[in-house]
C-alpha cells in the first residue's frame, strides 16, 4: 500500500517581485526550494511508513528543475519519485494542475493516503488538495494537525480550525493536507543525500498519462487572472523623540488617540 | 592552485552546512553554557550519519573521502567548535584507528555501532607526565591470563563522559620506552576503568573532557589493536590525519569570526557612519580574509594529499600550525572590531576567541608542529 506525497518546487519567497503591468509574478533565477509546507507532509508520510510499512512516492508536476525537490524527498527516505513533465503542463491553472496530478496518482496506484502540504507558498491558492480529491472521487480533510489513529481503511485526524480543532473520522483512501503544527521535519542524512543524487526519477508526459492534448487547452482553464498587484508597502513608522518620560507620554497619547488603550 | 570540489563533495558540504545552520547554530551558545552536547543533538548527529563519515560502507558508514570529511568538520566548526571536536575525535581518532589497524573481527564488532553513534569513541594517549613527549607514557599493560592488565592514568580525554569505548595506549615493554608501547580497545564496561569528573575549560566547552584511570583493568587479548609494541608509531600516524581535522576546526572558527566581523563592521555606526568605512577596520578585515584564504588552501591540500595516499605529514602539520594561528589572529581581531560588545557573551566572537585557543595546543602544539615540519624539510 502506497502513500503518495505531492510536492512542489517553489521560488525562494524572499526574492519574489510583482509586475502589475504584465500581471505577472517575477520569480528569481535561483534554483528554488521545496515548498516549506510540503516538508511537513513528507515527514508525516515517512513517519507513517516507518510504523506501518509500504512505500512512499514523491510526486511533482513541473519542468526538469522540479527534480530537485523530488531528490530532496528521496534523500529524506521516500522510496520512489515521479515527475509529471511535459510542454503541455506549463502554465496550467489549479483546476488543470489538479487534473494532471490526479492522473499521475491513478497511474501510481495502490494508494491509501495522498498527502499534501496545506498550500504552496508561491501561488498560495490552497486549492489543489481538494480538487485532486474531487478528480479522484475520494474523501478529503484539509489542514490536518494530527493523526490520532490510522488503519488500512480509516483515519482519525484533527483538523485545525481558527479557534481549536475538529476531530474527523475519514475512510481511506483519502486526500489529506497538513499544517506545520503536525511535526518537526527531519533533515537529510549524508547517506540519504548521496543515494538520492543518483537515484532514478520516473518522468511521465501526456502520453504516459493518456491525457488528450485538447484536455489542457486554454479554453479548459477555469480561472482567469484579472490583475496581479504587490501588497501595499508598509506605511512608514514614526520615531518618537525626547527623554524616556516624554517618549512614554507621547506614546500613551498616541495609543489613546488610536483607541488602543 | 584552484580547488575544484567534486559534485559529491559539494553535496556533503551543503548537507552539513544545512544541518549546522538549522540545528546547531540556534543552540550553540546554550551548549557552550551548559557545557555539553545534549543527548538530542548527539542522537541527531548519529541518525544523520555524522558519526560514520569515514567508516567504510560495508560497516554501515558513509565511506567518504578525506576532503569531504574535512568540509563537513569545517561547517560544523563554523557553528560550534565544541560539537565539532566531539564528532572529530570519534571519527578521526577512534574510528580511524580501527579503520587503519583493527583486524576484521574487531572491525565487525565495533564499527557498525560507531557508524550510527550508538557507541561513541574516545582516544586516550596523554598522561599527567607525558603530553608532547607521548613516548614517555607510564600506563602499563602486563600480559596475564590471555589478556592484559592495564594500570595508569590518562588526561584530557575528549568524549570520555560520552564514550562507550576507548583506544588506550599503554606500555607493554617499559624498558623499550617508546618502542614498547601497545594499543588497546577498552570498553567502558571493563572492570577497572574509571571515568573522572568533567573538566572546566576555557573554550570548546560543549565538548566533554575528563581524566580516566585504569586500575587493574583487564583487557582480553582480542582487544589488542594492531601489532604489539608498535603503538607509538600508530598513535603518531592516527594523529597525522587527526590534525587535519583540528586544522579544519581552526579554519571554521576563523571563518565564523570573520563573517561576524564583516557583518558587524557594516552595521555598527560611529561618527555617523559604518565603521567599515574606516581604513583601520578595512585593513583588519582584509588581513583576516587573506589569511583565511591561505589557511583554507593548506587545509584542503593536506586533506586531498592524505586521501590520495601521498606522504602528507609535512602538509598536515603546516595546515594545522597555520590554520590554528590564523584562527587565533582572526578571533582576536574579531573581538577588537566588535569593541566592548566583542567581550560580551551576547556576541558570538567572545566564544570564537575562547574556542580558537585550543587549536594551537591539542593534537600537537604549534611548537610540536614546527618540530615535525623541520624534520620533514630537512630530510635528505
Amino acid at each position: 500500500m502506497n502513500i503518495i506525497i505531492c510536492i512542489k518546487q517553489v521560488p525562494d519567497i524572499g526574492s519574489i517581485k510583482v509586475d502589475p503591468q504584465a500581471k505577472k509574478i517575477i520569480f528569481p533565477d535561483s534554483p528554488g526550494v521545496l515548498n516549506p509546507f510540503d516538508a511537513y507532509a513528507l515527514e508525516e508520510a515517512l513517519r507513517i511508513k516507518e510504523k506501518r510499512g509500504g512505500k512512499v512516492f514523491g510526486l511533482s508536476l513541473g519542468g526538469p528543475e522540479s527534480e530537485f525537490c523530488l531528490r530532496e524527498a528521496l534523500s529524506l527516505g521516500a522510496d520512489e519519485a515521479v515527475l509529471l513533465s511535459d510542454e503541455k503542463f506549463k502554465n496550467l491553472d489549479a483546476y488543470l494542475t489538479s487534473f494532471v496530478l490526479a492522473q499521475g496518482i491513478k497511474k501510481i496506484g495502490d494508494y491509501y493516503l495522498i498527502l499534501f502540504g496545506k498550500q504552496a507558498v508561491d501561488g498560495d491558492s490552497s486549492l489543489i488538495p481538494a480538487e485532486v480529491a474531487e478528480w479522484l472521487d475520494l474523501p478529503q480533510v484539509i489542514f490536518v494537525k494530527k493523526f490520532d489513529e490510522l488503519t488500512d481503511d480509516m483515519a482519525n485526524v484533527r483538523r485545525m480550525t481558527e479557534d481549536g480543532y475538529d476531530t474527523v473520522e475519514i475512510s481511506l483512501p483519502a486526500v489529506i493536507s497538513v499544517v506545520k503544527e503536525i511535526n518537526e521535519p527531519r533533515l537529510p542524512s549524508l547517506k540519504g543525500k548521496m543515494r538520492a543524487k543518483s537515484a532514478k526519477i520516473t518522468v511521465w508526459n501526456t502520453q504516459d498519462l493518456q491525457v488528450e492534448e485538447n484536455r489542457l487547452g486554454e479554453n479548459q482553464k477555469s480561472a482567469q487572472i484579472i490583475s496581479v498587484s504587490p501588497p501595499p508597502p508598509r506605511p512608514k513608522g514614526e520615531i518618537l523623540e525626547g527623554s524616556p518620560e516624554e517618549i512614554a507620554e507621547k506614546l500613551a497619547a498616541k495609543l489613546r488617540e488610536a483607541q488602543v488603550i | 592552485m584552484v580547488f575544484e570540489l567534486t559534485e559529491e563533495q559539494k553535496l556533503v558540504r551543503d548537507t552539513a552546512r544545512d544541518f549546522a545552520q538549522k540545528r546547531l547554530k540556534p543552540v550553540a551558545l546554550e551548549l557552550d553554557e551548559k557545557e555539553e552536547v545534549t543527548p538530542k543533538i548527539m542522537k541527531e548527529l548519529g541518525e544523520l550519519g555524522y558519526f560514520g563519515i569515514i567508516i567504510p560502507e560495508k560497516y554501515g558508514g558513509s565511506g567518504l573521502d578525506s576532503l569531504s570529511y574535512i568540509l563537513i568538520l569545517e561547517e560544523i566548526a563554523k557553528v560550534s567548535a565544541g560539537v565539532m571536536i566531539t564528532v572529530s575525535v570519534h571519527n578521526s581518532l577512534f574510528c580511524q584507528a580501527l579503520n587503519k589497524f583493527a583486524n576484521e573481527e574487531q572491525k565487525q564488532k565495533y564499527l557498525p555501532k560507531m557508524a550510527t553513534g550508538e557507541w561513541i569513541g574516545a582516544y586516550a594517549l596523554t598522561e599527567p607526565h607525558s603530553g608532547t613527549d607521548a613516548g614517555a607514557l607510564r600506563t602499563k599493560a602486563e600480559f596475564k591470563n590471555k589478556g592484559y592488565v592495564l594500570n595508569g592514568e590518562k588526561l584530557f580525554v575528549t568524549n570520555a563522559g560520552l564514550a562507550d569505548v576507548f583506544v588506550v595506549f599503554a606500555s607493554t615493554k617499559p624498558e623499550l620506552k617508546a618502542k614498547g608501547i601497545s594499543c588497546f580497545i577498552v570498553e567502558k564496561s571493563f572492570k577497572g576503568l574509571n571515568i573522572g569528573a568533567k573538566e572546566k575549560k576555557l573554550g570548546i566547552k560543549a565538548s566533554d573532557t575528563r581524566a580516566i584511570s585504569l586500575v587493574d583493568c583487564f583487557v582480553p587479548q582480542e582487544n589488542l589493536l594492531g601489532i604489539p609494541n608498535e603503538g607509538f608509531k600508530m598513535a603518531l600516524e592516527i594523529l597525522d590525519s587527526g590534525r587535519i581535522g583540528v586544522a579544519a576546526q581552526a579554519l571554521g572558527i576563523a571563518e565564523a569570526a570573520f563573517e561576524e566581523s564583516l557583518k558587524y563592521a557594516k552595521e555598527r555606526k560611529q561618527f555617523d557612519q559604518p565603521i567599515a568605512n574606516f581604513q583601520a577596520i578595512q585593513f583588519k578585515l582584509a588581513d583576516m580574509a587573506t589569511r583565511i584564504e591561505a589557511a583554507r588552501h593548506l587545509v584542503y591540500n593536506a586533506a586531498q594529499m592524505s586521501n590520495n595516499n601521498h606522504d602528507f605529514v609535512k602538509q598536515a602539520s603546516m595546515a594545522k600550525l597555520f590554520a590554528s594561528e590564523v584562527a587565533n589572529f582572526v578571533a582576536n581581531e574579531a573581538v577588537q572590531i566588535h569593541g566592548g560588545y566583542g567581550y560580551m557573551k551576547e556576541y558570538p566572537v567572545e566564544r570564537y576567541f575562547r574556542d580558537a585557543r585550543i587549536t594551537e595546543i591539542y593534537e600537537g602544539t604549534s611548537e610540536a608542529q614546527r618540530i615535525t615540519i623541520f624534520r620533514e624539510i630537512s630530510k635528505g
